[in-house]
């Protein structure tokens, strides 16, 4: 039986009842009688310590507190792809149109699935009466958009032999699709949802190493720092970096079947505008409205600071469903930084004891909890599948300080670290990452997948190219001292070399409808352009060719290079880049030997 | 709000100490509850119920505990949270932090009661903002353009200009095509006297008084006051812009002094602090003020706002603008090394940025983003050059980096500077924006099309012209 208490306490967030015997560690209760939401996380006696994901204002002792014997938990099925949520499950969309105000009032209490809603349910074929089911079986289909079919599964927690399946045909989500006979004979109906606590990991069967990459479109990603399917990264930068623009972009253009977006206490605007304009942008992969495979949580910055903390989870128990059903699946949480905040600001209202910063003392524990909710697995179920899912988290370090509790304490779970700086983007050079600080530990284990699918040399050429900007990186303190004129000429032309790749290859406008998004064959042609330029015109100064002569000969060109290959060449057309190389190489050829010739006769 | 209207008086006041009192004896006091003190002298406060517990109540005492005496005050629960009524009478008119009236004039009339915290906007209800503002300013509209609904603030020091510019804006905000004129909601927080009046006269100069509505805290009020004048202010340009449907610019001066009481609350408080005592739920805090701002699917009006902070010893870094900056949607940061050099307006255009710049773009003219990103590329360049040149010479420099020297120099005197009553159009500032860009060499525009470099690049247009006056001859 679950409690019934009274409040004896409130101050901001936290609320302390009493009377709540037999209530457990993360119950869900409901708190007043306005029935706010809440979630126990401290026990003393029969005092429970409350969080309440609402707005506390108003709040007296001596109102009631329910409990629900229940963890906080979130419904998972059909329907959740195209939703915006809250931090806890709501959909925010149905909350306008219930309220029938442009303001989120306290108190709605909406589930996160349309229970109207019919969808059309298949059966999986090989699969009958009798037949005995285990956790995680798939038992039919329903597709969910056109982009994504979704995999109606036996809940991880429960198994037996299959007693009754539903014929094709239309259901809600709270009707039976199948009974369950589960062991002790104990009937259990399934339905097209099921409901799983969010800060219980969904169990899989074993997990593999990441060595797929998840390609985002992005060069300075893709070709520098990959991530991959199943891995985890975070992209700090201080504000004004381009973090959010990098993120959408990851968003938008990655790879990944399924992508979960969670707004963690940050600007409204920003949710909109992915609401807005997701139903409007074409998947790259499939040419379907973005929004068929995208899922979006929205706690934003004003939002009860408490549900901030919950929306993390959320987002990650939806991303562990769909890659349940075998799906890859991005989640990108945008931004950690503020979600620590609010560990912060309710371990500060229990009187917990401050680590570093205010901090408390578990933040770690709790990014590494979250971090390691990432993989690639096995999942448990018939028929055998690999889902995967990637975490990119967004960290806001104060300041842009990088040794900051937070930043510091995800480098320690992450293996992919895009750091964001704030000089790159104030000369609007976008993606604003800088390639000294940020670092991949993917690259060796998907070079395989480049060198099967694009090119054997994509490796070598990658490595070639990033030895040119680690050398620029040195000249430039040498610049500092001696001024351009003082270098070799060998130097100089790294100089050269180095703005190419910057220009033409870091830099990308994720505005524009070519530049935006670079196929990984278009990638491997630009590389490949730059590099054999490099390699060639490094022939021509060391025949004595000058630097500025092949400068102020090929200036046409050069930004050709840049400018043509990144705006005018789409994904498709990338062999035209091959054409726009051998030119390059071909004029250099004819002002080496116009060189030689006026050497010879001098 | 459930709360049942009755109102509860206690005088069993246990304690007081620094802006809070503990009030004995009350089991049903609800959170945020407003609280009435009258100290023998009949002086009324106010304040809000910071705790509440069966027996005792904290109490936050907005106008200081000076005087409060725990044997003779009366502590009244009104069963109100803080509400304050708004109308749109309120336009022309001066407030103090709480809305009453200080200009002399008569009280409201009518006018609806709203809690001065408001609710979140459901962000599947808000519009994403797209209407380009001109602000006929070239160092904005060319390079961080901002649109209706946007959260702009100006990071500033003290001394420089801000106030000035914040002031143009105000005056030469406008939205083509349309010709209503913004409704300004203008709230000093914290203040010093002369600051007020600069707003006030120079509303009343140009008119915009009649289409103002101001509230002022001065610098020697208690510090609660000035954290409740921006929500106050707030609180009507909602009203305004999501009951009436006006399009209202909301103007916050200064948030450093925000920032600073809301430190000093907390101190008193006795909470943990964060980063450089400054409470760790700032961040949240100030998100509850600038993200009220923005347009709602079907309504009309909207809010933009333009909080102005000055930046404590000019340090980015500084915990106010830095969570401001992760909150806002972009920043114009103030330069004291243009200031000093005699340029207005002072925009450090490197840090600055409008994050919303984007849709601004999609409704000027085509070749704008382009423009602006090349402007800012060379402009980089040359300021990256201009230390360079510095400790080397220029003379160890290459001809085009010399090129982009003598390209930064006209930037900052023909492109950034302009003068207080210049309004600029769009146009104006591109075709100064061109001229500009026009000392480099062509190959240098790696951000620019070839077809906006043959359409509008300076040579082109002359070589256009002058074809087109050959034919004609």
């Amino acid at each position: 039986m679950p409690a019934i208490g009274k409040i004896v306490r409130v101050t901001g967030p936290l609320v302390v009842a009493e009377g709540m015997q037999g209530s457990q560690m993360f119950e869900m209760v409901e708190v007043g009688e306005e029935r706010l939401i809440g979630e126990i996380n401290k026990i003393s006696g029969d005092k429970a310590f409350i969080q309440v994901y609402e707005s506390t204002t108003g709040l007296k002792p001596g109102e009631p507190v329910y409990g629900t014997g229940a963890p906080l938990s979130i419904e998972l099925g059909p329907g959740l792809l195209k939703s915006i949520l809250d931090g806890i499950g709501r959909p925010l969309s149905a909350i306008r149109e219930v309220l029938k105000s442009p303001f989120v009032k306290r108190g709605v209490k909406i589930p996160t699935l349309d229970r109207a809603k019919k969808w059309f349910f298949e059966k999986r074929e090989d699969l009958s009466t009798g037949d005995k089911v285990l956790p995680g079986e798939i038992i039919g289909y329903v597709e969910e958009t056109p982009l994504i079919k979704h995999a109606i599964m036996v809940p991880p927690d429960t198994s037996g032999v299959l007693e009754w399946i539903a014929s094709e045909g239309e259901y809600t989500v709270e009707e039976t699709i199948a009974v369950i006979r589960e062991y002790g004979d104990r009937k259990r109906e399934l339905k097209l949802m099921h409901k799983w606590p969010v800060r219980r990991p969904r169990p899989v069967v074993e997990k593999y190493e990441p060595a797929l990459p998840l390609i985002t479109g992005m060069r300075v990603l893709d070709t520098f720092f990959p991530m991959a399917k199943g891995g985890t990264g975070a992209i700090p930068g201080p504000f004004g970096s381009g973090k959010t623009v990098t993120l959408h972009s990851l968003a938008k253009w990655s790879d990944a079947k399924v992508v979960i977006y969670i707004g963690c206490g940050e600007r409204g605007n920003e949710m909109t505008e992915a609401l807005l304009k997701y139903p409007k942008y074409k998947d790259p992969w499939t040419g379907r409205p973005l929004m068929e495979r995208t899922v979006l949580i929205a706690n934003t910055s004003n939002m009860p600071v408490a549900a901030r903390e919950a929306s993390i989870y959320t987002g990650v128990t939806i991303a562990e469903y769909y890659r349940d059903m075998g799906y890859d699946v991005l989640l990108v949480a945008d931004s950690t930084s503020r979600w620590a905040e609010a560990l912060r600001e309710i371990g500060g209202r229990l009187e917990e004891m401050p680590a570093e910063e205010g901090y408390p003392s578990y933040l770690a524990s709790r990014l590494a909890e979250f971090y390691s909710r990432a993989g690639r697995a096995r999942i448990i179920g018939r028929p055998e599948r690999i889902g995967s899912v990637t975490i990119v988290g967004a960290v806001s370090p104060p300041g842009g300080d990088f040794t900051e509790p937070v930043t510091s304490n995800t480098k320690r779970f992450i293996r992919t670290f895009w750091a964001l700086d704030a000089r790159l983007a104030y000369s609007r050079h976008y993606p604003a990452i800088n390639w000294i600080l940020s670092y991949s530990a993917y690259v060796d284990l998907i070079s395989s997948w480049w060198a099967e699918n694009i090119d054997a040399r994509w490796k070598e050429y990658r490595d070639e190219a990033f030895s040119i900007l680690l050398r620029e990186e040195e000249l430039r303190e040498i610049v500092r001292l001696v001024g351009t004129e003082g270098l070799s000429e060998r130097d100089k032309l790294v100089l050269e070399v180095a703005r190419l790749i910057r220009e033409g290859f870091l830099q990308q406008n994720a505005y524009d409808p070519i530049d935006a998004f670079a196929s990984p064959k278009k990638q491997w042609e630009q590389l490949r352009t730059i590099v054999e330029f490099y390699r060639a015109a490094l022939r021509a100064v060391d025949e004595g060719v000058p630097v500025k002569l092949i400068r102020e000969e090929m200036a046409i060109l050069l930004r050709d290079l840049v400018v043509t290959t990144r705006y005018r060449i789409p994904n498709e057309r990338s062999e035209e880049i091959s054409k726009l190389r051998e030119k390059l190489l071909y004029t250099l050829e004819t002002i080496t030997e116009k060189y030689r010739t006026k050497v010879r006769r001098t | 709000m459930s709360m049942e209207r009755i109102v509860r008086e206690y005088t069993s006041i246990r304690e007081v100490r620094g802006p809070l009192v503990i009030v004995e004896g009350i089991g049903d006091a609800a959170y945020d509850e407003i609280v009435e003190i009258e100290l023998a002298s009949g002086e009324k406060r106010r304040g809000r119920v910071l705790e509440t517990t069966r027996g005792y109540a904290v109490v936050q005492v907005f106008e200081g505990t000076s005087g409060i005496s725990p044997t003779t005050a009366k502590a009244r629960f009104t069963a109100r949270t803080l509400e304050v009524k708004v109308s749109s009478e309120m336009l022309g008119r001066v407030f103090n932090g709480l809305g009453e009236p200080i200009d002399g004039g008569p009280p409201l009339i009518s006018g609806v009661w709203r809690d001065i915290n408001g609710d979140p906007l459901n962000p599947a209800a808000r519009d994403f903002p797209t209407d380009f503002i001109q602000t006929g300013v070239s160092g904005i509209d060319g390079m961080n353009p901002l649109v209706r609904g946007q959260k702009l603030p100006i990071f500033s020091g003290s001394g420089l200009p801000h106030n000035m510019l914040a002031a143009q804006i105000a005056r030469q905000a406008t939205v083509r095509g349309e010709e209503e004129e913004f409704a300004v909601v203008f709230a000093a927080i914290g203040v010093m006297y002369d600051e007020a009046m600069f707003f006030r006269k120079f509303f009343e100069e140009t008119g915009a008084i009649k289409r103002a509505a101001m509230f002022v805290t001065l610098a020697e009020e208690p510090p609660m006051i000035r954290l409740m004048t921006p929500r106050v202010a707030l609180t009507l340009a909602e009203h305004l812009a999501f009951d009436l449907g006006m399009h209202v610019l909301v103007i916050l001066t200064d948030m450093t002094n925000y920032g600073e009481a809301l430190r000093e609350i907390s101190a008193a408080r006795e909470e943990i602090p964060g980063r450089q005592g400054y409470p760790g739920y700032m961040y949240s805090d100030l998100a509850s003020i600038y993200e009220r701002a923005g347009r709602i699917l079907g309504g009309k009006g909207s809010i933009t706002q333009m909080p102005i902070l000055t930046m404590p010893n000019d340090d980015i870094t500084h915990p106010i603008p830095d969570l401001t900056g992760y909150i806002t949607e972009g920043q114009i940061v103030l330069s004291r090394e243009l200031w000093n050099r005699g340029i207005y307006p002072p925009i450090n255009i490197l840090m600055s940025l409008s994050r919303l710049r984007g849709e601004a773009y999609e409704r000027t003219r085509e070749d704008h983003a382009n423009v602006s990103d090349q402007l800012y590329a060379a402009y980089s360049r040359a300021v990256e050059l201009r230390s360079l040149a510095a400790i080397v010479g220029e003379e160890s420099l290459s001809d085009i980096d010399r090129r982009y020297l003598r390209f930064g120099e006209a930037f900052e005197q023909r492109f950034l500077r302009q003068g207080f009553y210049e309004n600029r159009s769009i146009e104006e500032t591109l075709v100064l924006g061109w001229e500009v860009l026009s000392i480099l060499p062509e190959t240098e525009l790696y951000r620019i099309k070839d077809e906006y470099i043959r359409k509008y690049h300076p040579a082109y247009k002359k070589a256009a012209e002058l074809e087109a006056r050959k034919i004609k001859e």
